[in-house]
């Protein structure tokens, strides 16, 4: 069997990885327009921060590639025929396959704003921007972020380590206004005030205003307020990259439309993370996905798929992290941004404002918890995991937190603090602390 | 992947910063006329001058450069400044301190007439200190420990400032600076002032290799209870204790919250952690190296015991003229010139990582009989890489954490860094049953591909 995979990034590897285990005799073929080798898309805020090099944002070494007998293609694949089973690459060859899988990615997001086009303007999302952001925010002194998620609080970390001093545009009232409640919101722009960054709220771009040689010189928002800057940041989303499925008669809607066991309509031919449309999600998940972690879990599923062994995908607990600034964040299961029937939450929040806890639980009893928001604290994946699987009562959850505490040795442990919480915001289910971490949990059984 | 990043400036270093800085180069100036003053008493005022405007200068520094930001980790810029990125700062400050320790170790030693080569007048501007602490003048060595310590506790307090977000590096940086100035500065020179051997209660053979040699043993027998005492110490530390406490803690227990090299490399080699070389080739040229070494000490330990127990007769002088030539190449060299002075190229733990044979006996007991591991967090990882670049043992830390594995290896230090630097949350040290260590998240699928 010949594997071709468009596109090396998480979920692309992670497909050849499990195949390869798989199928220890198959030839797997990985072609990447955009690097000779698999890098952290997550990471590239770190290139540009200073804090690691571009080397070093390589989940593997380059020998491991040979050693598994990975073959690698650093080229533009161009055109894609289903019948004949070949794809044309842009440096003139062409690749035949057995089974082809496409984690074609993204791209940026623009909104057709005026002025989006010059130079200076930009997403970020893969080593192109990365060049860009390098080479445009050079020397300059005032850039504007536009958007309220996980992007923009990474391109303004960004442009601040470097001195250069972000205005950020967000559209709704508070940060990431679809999925974070606005206490954990408020905690987040603390972070930004800390920073000295400053945030427009319910601010959207109007225009983007340009100089003689054609290269950004201020923006103008929604307010009326023109902000003169020498970077616009976009940073309002991506979406799948269609441009070799169109080349084919591969049916796409916004993405490319797959089944459960992520195939396409045509046979042999796969799709997977980012690019992939769902064509019947499951109930409360999105079509789309754009996640690591989830084009990891597709890249898993549809290898086992292409190795005889149907699996359809299946996303599990939802869990996912961030960091904004010097805020961590996790999320495990069901954590929606604001009230929904049925659902009750208990938030607690540390005075300093540096970490807090919302655990998400049905209203009728047994109150069974179905999801976690932490800041500033780490919690276990694998316990909180396992009690949203078990449908575990919120009692037992409070009464045993140290258990999914994953703090680092000697932090400060919150638990008995967030149990009087608990009690004073729901005391008609009174809660005792019965398991702390470490040593005290040892005792405490 | 080559993308084409050229190196942007640097945010403006704040005048405040700058003052201080320049107070620092101005201690180093004063010390250099210190050593070409001819006249003692100005070669003393030069001395302490010096240390004065170092310690003020780093300290005012340091509450700038990282007391004055949001608590966090500051990192920004880390491989674009020369200084940390291999840069022609670094390359300057690898040959000074190499420069240091070859005229250390090889042309500072007392001609008999109490001069001490090029560092003479260094080392008679702590006589007074000296007369103080251990009632006798100093000589090369007590110069090297005073600033060795002083390094410790100076760029220690740097890294309090630094890491003040995280309790785990606050309480071991406290604890490597409390083991240096107390055990391996302070109570040596008192007990030279009270006329009893110079003994390091911090330091174990094998790493400190004669504490175990028959002629240090007699020596220290000879010289009475407390002698008595201090054998039965190094016996029951080097024997006993490091098995136990590795078996429930792992290496660290040692190497990054109690040895001097280790606190060194903590504190002064922060700066420089990063640069240590990642990659699997580096891990095999630290196989071959550091077991051999202790392999080779080993025997050398057994030889002289033998040597000592027939009589001086079966081998002849040929565990001695080992030792003379261990201590060269291994004591002086390897875990002097090479450990520190390479520093600013290939980070702060070379000694300990490639040669240190204490830590080679440590990570073989934590790899095979410890309940140590460094947990990961379900299916959390970004492969980011801050993990593995934090590293000052060089482990590829995030080849575990993104297959989900838990880190056990024999290398690690247990410096947390790792931890500290993640940041989704995914790493953390641990002590816990033996049963499952080595298991994975059942959270992610591993790849079950060599990664070494």
């Amino acid at each position: 069997m010949h594997l071709v995979i468009i596109g090396n990034g998480i979920t692309g590897v992670s497909c050849a990885l499990t195949v390869r285990r798989l199928r220890p005799e198959a030839r797997i073929t990985l072609v990447s327009s955009e690097s000779a080798h698999h890098y952290s898309r997550t990471a590239l805020m770190y290139v540009y921060m200073g804090h690691l090099r571009p080397q070093d944002i390589k989940p593997y070494e380059d020998w491991f590639w040979k050693e598994n007998h990975l073959e690698l293609v650093h080229a533009t694949a161009t055109a894609l025929n289903t019948s004949k089973k070949l794809i044309a690459l842009a440096n003139g060859t062409t690749l035949a396959y057995d089974q082809l899988l496409l984690a074609t990615g993204s791209e940026s997001k623009r909104h057709g704003w005026p002025g989006q086009d010059l130079a200076g303007v930009q997403g970020l999302y893969h080593l192109p921007d990365l060049e860009a952001m390098t080479r445009d925010t050079h020397g300059i002194s005032r850039g504007v972020v536009v958007g309220g998620g996980l992007i923009g609080v990474e391109l303004a970390e960004m442009l601040h380590s470097r001195g250069i001093e972000p205005t950020v545009l967000v559209r709704d009232a508070h940060y990431w206004a679809s999925v974070l409640p606005p206490e954990e919101a408020n905690l987040v722009d603390r972070q930004f005030e800390e920073n000295r960054v400053p945030v427009r709220y319910r601010t959207e771009l109007r225009e983007i205003l340009g100089d003689a040689q054609g290269r950004v010189r201020a923006v103008v928002t929604t307010a009326g307020e023109e902000i003169p800057c020498q970077w616009v940041g976009l940073a309002i989303g991506v979406s799948p990259n269609l441009t070799l499925a169109k080349t084919s008669e591969i049916d796409t809607d916004r993405g490319i439309l797959v089944d459960e066991y992520l195939r396409t309509n045509v046979p042999n031919v796969y799709a997977a993370g980012d690019c992939a449309q769902h064509r019947q999600p499951a109930a409360g998940e999105v079509a789309i996905e754009q996640l690591w972690y989830t084009g990891r879990m597709q890249g898993e599923a549809v290898a086992h798929t292409i190795c005889g062994q149907p699996t359809p995908y299946r996303r599990g607990v939802w869990f996912n992290s961030a960091k904004f600034f010097n805020l961590e964040y996790q999320t495990y299961g069901q954590a929606p941004a604001s009230p929904i029937a049925g659902l009750e939450s208990f938030y607690w929040e540390h005075p300093s404002g540096r970490a807090a806890l919302r655990v998400y639980f049905r209203a009728e009893a047994p109150h069974a918890v179905v999801g976690f928001n932490a800041l500033g604290l780490r919690l276990r994946h694998d316990v909180c995991e396992h009690w949203i699987r078990q449908q575990a009562p919120v009692a037992t959850v409070m009464s045993h937190l140290g258990a999914a505490n994953f703090d680092p040795e000697f932090f400060p442990q919150h638990e008995k603090a967030m149990v009087t919480a608990f009690n004073q915001q729901f005391p008609q289910q009174p809660v005792a602390l019965k398991q702390r971490k470490g040593l005290f949990s040892l005792i405490k059984k | 992947m080559s993308p084409t990043l050229n190196a942007p400036p640097l945010p403006a270093t704040s005048p405040a910063e700058k003052l201080t800085l320049a107070v620092v180069a101005g201690g180093l100036l004063a010390l250099l006329l210190a050593l070409a003053d001819a006249d003692p008493g100005r070669q003393q005022t030069w001395f302490y001058l010096a240390l004065g405007l170092i310690s003020g200068g780093t300290l005012a520094w340091s509450w700038l450069k990282f007391g004055k930001h949001p608590a966090g980790m500051q990192h920004n810029n880390l491989w674009w400044r020369a200084s940390t990125g291999r840069g022609a700062v670094a390359w300057v400050t690898g040959l000074v301190l190499t420069g240091f320790y070859v005229v250390l170790y090889w042309y500072s030693g007392d001609d008999g007439h109490g001069h001490f080569g090029p560092l003479n007048n260094l080392v008679h501007a702590l006589d007074g200190f000296s007369q103080w602490l251990r009632a006798r003048p100093a000589d090369q060595w007590f110069l090297y420990g005073t600033f060795y310590t002083l390094a410790v506790l100076l760029m220690g307090t740097r890294a309090l400032w630094k890491y003040r977000h995280s309790r785990y590096q606050l309480i071991r940086t406290a604890s490597v600076m409390f083991f240096q100035l107390g055990f391996a500065f302070l109570i040596p020179g008192l007990l030279l002032f009270f006329q009893q051997p110079e003994f390091y209660f911090t330091y174990f053979w094998p790493l400190k290799y004669d504490y175990l040699f028959p002629g240090t043993v007699n020596s220290l027998v000879q010289n009475g209870g407390l002698g008595v005492f201090m054998v039965f110490w190094g016996g029951v530390m080097s024997l006993l204790a490091t098995p136990v406490l590795t078996y429930f803690y792992g290496k660290r227990w040692y190497c990054s919250w109690v040895c001097g090299c280790g606190g060194l490399a903590e504190t002064a080699g922060d700066p420089y952690r990063h640069l240590a070389d990642k990659s699997r080739a580096a891990w095999r040229w630290e196989v071959r190296i550091i077991y051999p070494i202790l392999v080779i000490i080993l025997v050398i330990t057994g030889l002289l015991w033998v040597h000592f127990a027939t009589g001086s007769t079966l081998l002849g002088e040929a565990g001695n003229v080992a030792a003379k030539w261990y201590g060269f190449a291994i004591g002086a060299v390897f875990s002097g010139v090479i450990g520190v002075g390479f520093y600013p190229i290939m980070g702060s733990r070379v000694w300990c990582r490639f040669g240190c044979p204490m830590a080679a006996y440590l990570g073989l007991l934590q790899k095979h009989f410890s309940r140590f591991r460094i947990s990961t967090n379900g299916g959390q990882c970004i492969s980011c890489g801050n993990c593995s670049n934090v590293c000052e043992m060089g482990i590829d830390v995030k080849q575990y954490a993104q297959r989900g594995e838990p880190i056990i290896r024999a290398s690690c230090v247990g410096c947390g860094m790792c931890s500290t630097a993640c940041p989704r949350g995914v790493l953390n040290l641990e002590n816990g049953p033996r049963e499952g260590r080595y298991q994975g998240s059942q959270l992610i699928h591993a790849d079950s591909l060599r990664i070494l």
